[in-house]
């Protein structure tokens, strides 16, 4: 029995094009224009899931994105599998495989819905009451129980297939919604050439124009009148109009994300599409008009499966051509499910209308709908529902003037059409922090005070009547500059005359008695919030989090108004009293992948190669991060650990020549007649007598004192510096500069640029250094005395031009051969067959970081911390004393920077010589003392040395100096380890090495 | 995402810029002259206003130059704009 429920005629399905899907493993047939919602509803589908909480048979709701319990798993494909898709904006394609979720064994027959018969004890707050003890079996067992039966689909095992992409657009107008009220925006603004950016979430434009068979506007159908405004919109060269694309962030100014569902509608997507993408707008101005939620009805056992909205009955009878039951009964305390009782009447079914409201309460409306042959019954109240997988009767009951509920009877139905009234879809100009005002007339909150340059229009806006929705979009569009030709439109009955709003409807058991649901996804009903109340919770916003209502995937959009018009009709406090809770982006969930985009595997977070990365890794290097960059950590032998490959390193350096890439040092050139004079003022040490051709290590300070950065300092010339920074440090010292030479000194004459990338550093370090580029080098006299420590040659190496720089991060004669990037692997293949001689090894930054502390030179960033100054590393005599001013200067002068006791950088070394002590161990003076211990400092430093054949250790230690030859107590894994303080330098002490 | 006029490059986004903390603070010409609580104050005390507040940016991911802005702190929104060294304008007349 295909089809069963498929109306003989009508909709916007394509009946001459028949898909297939799965839907827990039976085949369903629809057509072309479909939901998945739709097709299961055309073939008798009614229970699609189970609720969340209580297990209880759910089926549809809605018919759009405000869907709370048709939650569906959904496989396009092997690896493109997804949960919780709702299965009214799933697009019915061959070849889909859809799943209940949510239940076990079974959809029919599932264990949890126990649930649903021990619901008195998951009341609100149950999970705050019950697992309070005994505290031991939280972690146990309570944790793991709760979290096996949380979550509502099945993540995805494998990585996903589908591709996803990302683009910026920019445009004067953009318009939120296609209904309507959008439409008519967008053709007012996009009239004399704005750029005009129209979206809209479902499939086709029209919002409910697509389900609107009676109105009339401009004398032509909705349907004719939807077919020109979109052929007039695709005419215009300056509007964009996404169909499937969501609105789903608003942030400031005007920055709206969006997500456009490419291929998800198609069953064989071209492979060059991707499956979404991300647009983020940048928006002159922004028109909402995102329609309006209905309202359901709140009444013991609301929620079975066939009780629907009104208005998506109407919608599924005339956009999908199907019948949601041959019997339907409406429900309603207002005038617009009459246009829906009409509509169904027409399509030939049964239909018998419940209005709680009094007869002299409704408008023309009721006439209207009698006249048409329908049975209208007034002042009933609903008090339940029966059916267990679908609803197979309402259960009313008239109510007298003085309130008084008289007896209940059953009206026999397959399908309930509830509305109880209407939410203007605000959430993203809540998103954009407009303030809300409370509209009595309409019982919602409807858009007040902007904070954005946006307007809201339509039923978002809090306007139902057609020819309304028309005028408001037109003068939206507009922006208010003329006055619109409004279009004139004729709909009947108009929407709301008559609305009474209704809290938790009138029962012969009294209130609060059944189950009536407000929140469908999260299960919360009337019961809980009056328990909530009663239990003291009064804020809407702890109301909200106790109960977790509107706490769910779908933010609560049908459910919202219904708990706060509950907690404030029992507070007995008026509405715009109460506040309404936060509403946050997305507006739908949005996929991982769309947010990631192309961010993902090697993309995802960028890798910086140094020009010699891949001779490194030809050469079996182990790499390490620095920052965004990889750098070779060591090459290890076959056979070799770590730390007989970095020994091994280390000895070639300080008994050969060792050979390293130090391309990822910072580099900075500073150029200009006050080069020097800027270079005094940023350094501790002085510039200005400094001769060309020589080098000088350099120590920066931030104003606070503080060590910030360290390096060598070239003069190439009087007027020209070549400076260089630690790797990390590159970017913020050239912002540190520049934001000194533009803002506190802009009429110094300098200029200052990044040369980081440019030149690739070779770095030749050994007493065999000299011997191992003699050969390659032309322009430079190498020689001692003509080329002593500390100073920088221009020539050739490989006939490439070079910066040598003589200077040694080792202790060893050493020289940093600056070449153009593009050059360095040609110098350092050279260099590497020159050096094979002399034994020549490539190290890496590990074999690096060994031999600069055997010398004893510092690491920013690891040997200071932010709070250290250049005393209490030992350096206060760099400081140039003749100076009168430079950056932290001022500073260091401060008494807690002169105070004794401040940590000082010092060695320590281990009394078992075998013990290599961990960065970061804690040092004290007493092992026995009571705890809390005083600590005295911490280990920064510290490595296996092969050259010393010890351990070796820099430590910050207070008033260290001092300590001199005293043991200290460090901690390790295994309890303290014994260590003498000395001076943070263990080899070459007077430093001849690097003068060779 | 704040959108920026940088002076020199037009609106932007505002992962192009930095933000330096308050501006038309002028460094003292000869820091040692000032006492230590007078020193601090220009290290360390800044105002956070509720309300319209003059700022410096950077556009460092663009022309890596450094402007002064008055934004006002509630509503995220730029009144101005202008060049380093130039007076703070006067927030009534600003232009947004």
């Amino acid at each position: 029995m295909t089809q069963s429920f498929r109306l003989a005629a009508g909709g916007r399905i394509d009946r001459t094009k028949p898909v297939r899907f799965q839907f827990n493993g039976r085949t369903i047939e629809g057509f072309s224009g479909d939901t998945v919602a739709s097709a299961l509803l055309a073939n008798g589908v009614r229970h699609i899931g189970r609720s969340f909480k209580y297990h209880r048979p759910r089926g549809l709701l809605s018919h759009g994105s405000d869907e709370p319990n048709a939650l569906l798993g959904v496989s396009r494909g092997p690896s493109r599998a997804e949960p919780n898709n709702r299965a009214s904006v799933t697009e019915a394609i061959e070849g889909l495989v859809a799943t209940s979720q949510n239940h076990w064994p079974s959809l029919a027959l599932d264990v949890g819905a126990v649930n649903d018969w021990l619901s008195p004890i998951f009341v609100a707050g149950f999970y705050y009451k019950t697992f309070m003890w005994p505290r031991s079996f939280w972690d146990r067992f309570y944790e793991p129980a709760i979290r096996a039966a949380a979550g509502l689909g099945v993540a995805p095992s494998e990585p996903d297939a589908d591709r996803y992409v990302q683009r910026y657009a920019h445009c004067d107008v953009l318009v939120i919604g296609g209904g309507p009220a959008g439409l008519a925006a967008a053709l007012a603004a996009s009239e004399d050439g704005k750029r005009v950016i129209l979206v809209d979430e479902q499939s086709e434009f029209g919002g409910a124009l697509l389900h609107e068979k009676t109105a009339q506007i401009d004398g032509l159908s909705a349907s004719d009148w939807l077919n020109a405004a979109l052929k007039t919109i695709g005419g215009r060269e300056n509007v964009i109009a996404l169909p499937r694309t969501t609105a789903f962030g608003y942030y400031n100014h005007n920055h709206v994300a969006l997500v456009e569902r490419v291929t998800d509608h198609l069953a064989s997507p071209p492979a060059n599409l991707p499956r979404e993408r991300l647009w983020q707008v940048r928006a002159g101005q922004v028109i909402l008009a995102g329609g309006a939620h209905e309202r359901p009805l709140t009444f013991a056992d609301n929620d079975r499966p066939g009780i629907m909205l009104a208005e998506s009955v109407r919608a599924f009878i005339n956009r999908y051509g199907v019948a949601p039951g041959r019997r339907i009964i409406f429900a309603t305390n207002g005038a617009s499910a009459y246009q829906a009782a009409a509509d169904a009447n027409a399509a030939g079914l049964s239909v018998t209308l419940v209005d709680v409201r009094a007869e002299a309460d409704c408008g023309p409306e009721l006439v209207w709908l009698r006249i048409l042959g329908v049975t209208v019954l007034t002042s009933h109240t609903l008090v339940g529902s029966t059916g267990r997988k679908g609803v197979t009767g309402l259960i009313v009951a008239p109510v007298n003037p003085d309130g008084k509920v008289g007896v209940r009877f059953t009206l026999p139905c397959e399908c309930v059409g509830m509305s109880g009234g209407w939410t203007p879809s605000v959430h993203l100009f809540s998103q954009s922090r407009g303030k809300l005002r409370f509209d009595p007339e309409i019982d919602a909150f409807v858009p007040g005070q902007s904070a954005q340059s946006e307007r809201s229009a339509g039923a978002s806006n809090g306007v139902y009547d057609l020819e309304a929705c028309l005028a408001d979009g037109g003068n939206a569009g507009r922006g208010n500059s003329a006055p619109v030709t409004a279009a004139t439109a004729r709909a009947y009955p108009a929407t709301l005359v008559g609305f009474r709003p209704s809290r938790e409807l009138a029962s012969d058991k009294g209130a609060g008695k059944g189950r009536a649901f407000l929140d469908f996804q999260n299960d919360v009903t009337a019961k809980d919030i009056r328990l909530a109340v009663r239990e003291g919770f009064e804020s809407i916003e702890h109301v909200k989090r106790y109960t977790t209502t509107g706490m769910a995937t779908d933010q609560g959009k049908t459910s919202n108004m219904a708990a706060l018009g509950l907690v404030a009709e029992i507070l007995q406090k008026p509405i715009p009293a109460m506040g309404t809770t936060t509403f946050r982006p997305p507006y739908t969930p949005v996929t991982f992948g769309a947010i990631a985009g192309a961010a993902r595997g090697e993309l995802f977070d960028p890798v910086r190669k140094a020009p010699l990365h891949d001779w490194a890794e030809g050469h079996g290097a182990k790499f390490e991060n620095v920052g965004l960059w990889r750098r070779a950590w060591y090459f290890p032998r076959a056979g070799e650990d770590m730390r007989a490959a970095v020994s091994r390193e280390c000895m070639a350096v300080r008994n050969g020549v060792g050979l390293f890439d130090a391309s990822t040092l910072g580099k900075i050139e500073v150029v200009g007649p006050d080069a020097a004079k800027f270079m005094n003022l940023l350094y501790i040490n002085a510039w200005l007598k400094l001769e060309p051709g020589r080098c000088r290590y350099g120590l920066m300070l931030k104003e606070d004192g503080y060590v910030f950065d360290d390096g060598v300092v070239a003069r190439l010339a009087s007027d020209r510096f070549h400076v260089t920074t630690t790797t990390s440090g590159a970017p913020r010292v050239l912002a540190h500069m520049e934001d000194y030479l533009q803002t506190e000194w802009p009429s110094l004459k300098v200029f200052l640029t990044s040369i980081t990338d440019q030149w690739a550093v070779i770095a030749v370090q050994g007493p065999k250094a000299r011997e191992t580029i003699a050969p390659l080098i032309s322009g430079i006299d190498l020689a001692p005395d003509a080329f002593p420590h500390m100073s920088i040659r221009t020539g050739r190496i490989c006939g490439v031009p070079t910066r040598l720089f003589r200077v040694s991060f080792t202790g060893e004669l050493g020289y940093e051969i600056n070449v153009p990037a593009e050059h360095a692997r040609l110098v350092w293949e050279a260099v590497y067959a020159s050096g094979v001689g002399f034994g020549i090894t490539p190290y890496g930054t590990e074999a690096m970081h060994v031999l600069r502390a055997e010398r004893g030179f510092i690491i920013v960033g690891q040997d200071t911390d932010g709070t250290v100054t250049p005393d209490d590393l030992g350096m206060a005599g760099m400081i140039a004393r003749t100076k009168s001013d430079f950056v932290g200067k001022r500073s260091l002068a401060r008494a807690d920077l002169t105070a004794t006791g401040r940590k000082q950088l010092v060695g320590l070394l281990t009394h078992d010589a075998g013990v290599v002590l961990e960065e970061g161990a804690q040092a004290v003076l007493d092992r026995h003392q009571a705890t809390p211990m005083k600590i005295l400092g911490h280990v920064t430093s510290s490595y296996w040395s092969q050259m010393c054949e010890r351990s070796i250790a820099l430590a910050l230690i207070d008033g260290g100096r001092a300590l001199q030859g005293e043991t200290l107590f460090v901690t390790t894994p295994s309890g303290f380890a014994a260590a003498t303080v000395m001076e943070p330098i263990f080899f070459d002490v007077n430093g001849e090495r690097a003068n060779a | 995402m704040l959108l920026i006029a940088c002076p020199y490059c037009g609106p932007r986004p505002e992962i192009e810029f930095r933000c330096g903390g308050e501006a038309h603070l002028s460094r003292p010409a000869e820091p040692a002259a000032l006492d230590d609580q007078a020193w601090a104050e220009y290290l360390f005390y800044r105002n956070n206003v509720r309300g319209v507040q003059a700022e410096r940016w950077v556009h460092s991911h663009g022309c890596a130059r450094w402007f002064n802005a008055l934004r006002d702190t509630v509503s995220d929104s730029f009144l101005t704009t202008y060049l380093m060294g130039q007076p703070r304008p006067d927030p009534s007349s600003a232009r947004n």
